[in-house]
């Protein structure tokens, strides 16, 4: 989806604000959304990829006018009433619904641990062709889907240099929308500043992403 | 209690999708004049962790634990031992720039959203600089969370088309003659810069060295310097 998250490119977002000596959280409330979401997420209705794909719709004028963790919020809110965690009558009530069983808590103090330490990878043990070489040179695809892509407007239609092939992953696009992990061969692939930005920008700078066999063709 | 608890939730079910703004919590006062509704997203989480909690969804020892490893444990300091490796030990640097993943486990880091990791050097010939355009991944293991800035559209948007320009706001001036590598973070590998150690660098102890890298260097919006030399 061409939408606002994917801002690579913009010009008029303003000067950077950094701020000396930042907290990790600047709010409890931000602590408990970011921990409340990774909480919830192990009950494994949805993956990295939905998780992502909830934030970027929301709303454009929302999402650029709010905060990070405010957006997170929002898109939590909107995949738990999705998965059925939560219906919109219990938020209202704020109560669970009469009869509701009481689950046991998928994310347990051992599995927050577990999860901090080893993580979610993404990464599988397949033994897929890659589709190409290093060294390569790669034309990208003019895409423009309505659904999740990790293919940034910016590097549509660009050519490019595998610069590495970092094995077989899962595709976002597909399992963002649970369509399956379609895993392929992810590489590491180099754009010349000058022809994401054309000839104003310094001859020697370079872009890299990381793309998916899907997004390539031969040049 | 409940009747507060629920105008939280009302509050929320009504911006999910929608802006926590003021706008749409008057357009809600008007319905329940007669209430106060609360517009504090703190009281609008706060309510919908007690329902999961309620539910038996969620455990809160869970959450503290988590909430707990950012805020504590896992940080900047983790990338900086890692550099400071790297410049004290040449094997180990080759093991770090060939196999991350394995070179970062051997100081006991990695987990959570930094599975898949990849360094990339600074030389006097190329800097590079970490970014995510499309949303805000960072490599959490070894720089911890990220802050504000790298999550905000101005550094999002710019770094893939102005680095330089970016990099002189954070007050880095790169020569022309140096090329300028942006990794754009659009798949699950997170990146880390080894900054160069700086001259005068060479008799320190690891512990010294790793004093000197910051968190910013690891990202490249800045240098590993000595203090007295960042403060002029």
């Amino acid at each position: 989806m061409n939408g606002v998250h994917d801002m690579g490119g913009m010009q008029d977002m303003g000067p950077i604000q950094a701020e000396q000596h930042e907290p990790v959280f600047h709010e409890t409330w931000e602590a408990r959304v970011f921990a409340l979401r990774r909480a919830m997420g192990a009950w494994r209705k949805w993956n990295i990829d939905a998780s992502r794909y909830a934030v970027e719709l929301v709303p454009p004028t929302d999402y650029l006018r709010m905060s990070y963790y405010e957006r997170q919020f929002t898109a939590f809110l909107d995949m738990l009433v999705q998965h059925k965690f939560v219906t919109h009558a219990e938020l209202e009530s704020g109560v669970p619904a009469p009869g509701t069983p009481i689950a046991t808590p998928a994310l347990t103090i051992e599995k927050a641990h577990m999860l901090v330490a080893k993580g979610v990878p993404t990464k599988r043990d397949l033994h897929i062709a890659p589709r190409f070489q290093v060294g390569q040179r790669i034309q990208t695809r003019n895409i423009n889907p309505l659904g999740h892509t990790r293919l940034p407007r910016y590097a549509r239609a660009k050519s490019g240099t595998i610069e590495s092939d970092y094995g077989v992953f899962v595709f976002p696009d597909t399992n963002a929308e649970f369509l399956g992990e379609n895993p392929q061969h992810l590489y590491s692939v180099r754009f010349s500043a000058r022809e994401l930005w054309g000839k104003q920008a310094p001859a020697k700078d370079s872009v890299y992403l990381n793309l998916w066999d899907a997004y390539l063709e031969p040049a | 209690m409940t009747t507060t608890r629920r105008d939280f939730l009302t509050a929320t079910a009504a911006t999910a999708g929608a802006a926590m703004t003021p706008d749409l919590t008057h357009a809600h006062q008007h319905e329940h004049e007669h209430q106060v509704v609360p517009s504090d997203p703190a009281l609008r989480v706060k309510a919908l962790e007690s329902l999961l909690v309620e539910k038996g969804l969620v455990d809160r020892a869970a959450l503290d634990a988590l909430i707990d490893a950012y805020e504590h444990k896992i940080g900047p300091r983790n990338g900086a031992r890692v550099v400071a490796r790297a410049w004290a030990d040449p094997a180990y640097k080759q093991r770090l720039l060939s196999d991350a993943d394995a070179a970062i486990a051997e100081l006991g880091y990695g987990g959570m959203q930094g599975e898949h990791m990849v360094v990339v050097e600074n030389t006097p010939k190329v800097h590079n600089l970490v970014v995510c355009t499309l949303c805000s991944c960072y490599p959490w293991p070894v720089l911890g969370l990220p802050p504000v800035w790298y999550k905000s559209a101005p550094y999002r948007s710019r770094s893939v088309i102005d680095p330089r320009g970016i990099l002189g706001e954070f007050g880095l001036q790169i020569p022309e003659n140096v090329e300028v590598r942006v990794w754009d973070s659009t798949a699950e590998i997170r990146y880390l810069v080894l900054p160069e150690r700086p001259a005068g660098a060479e008799h320190l102890t690891e512990e010294q060295l790793a004093s000197l890298v910051t968190r910013d260097s690891m990202i490249g919006v800045g240098n590993a310097t000595f203090p007295e030399k960042a403060s002029t």
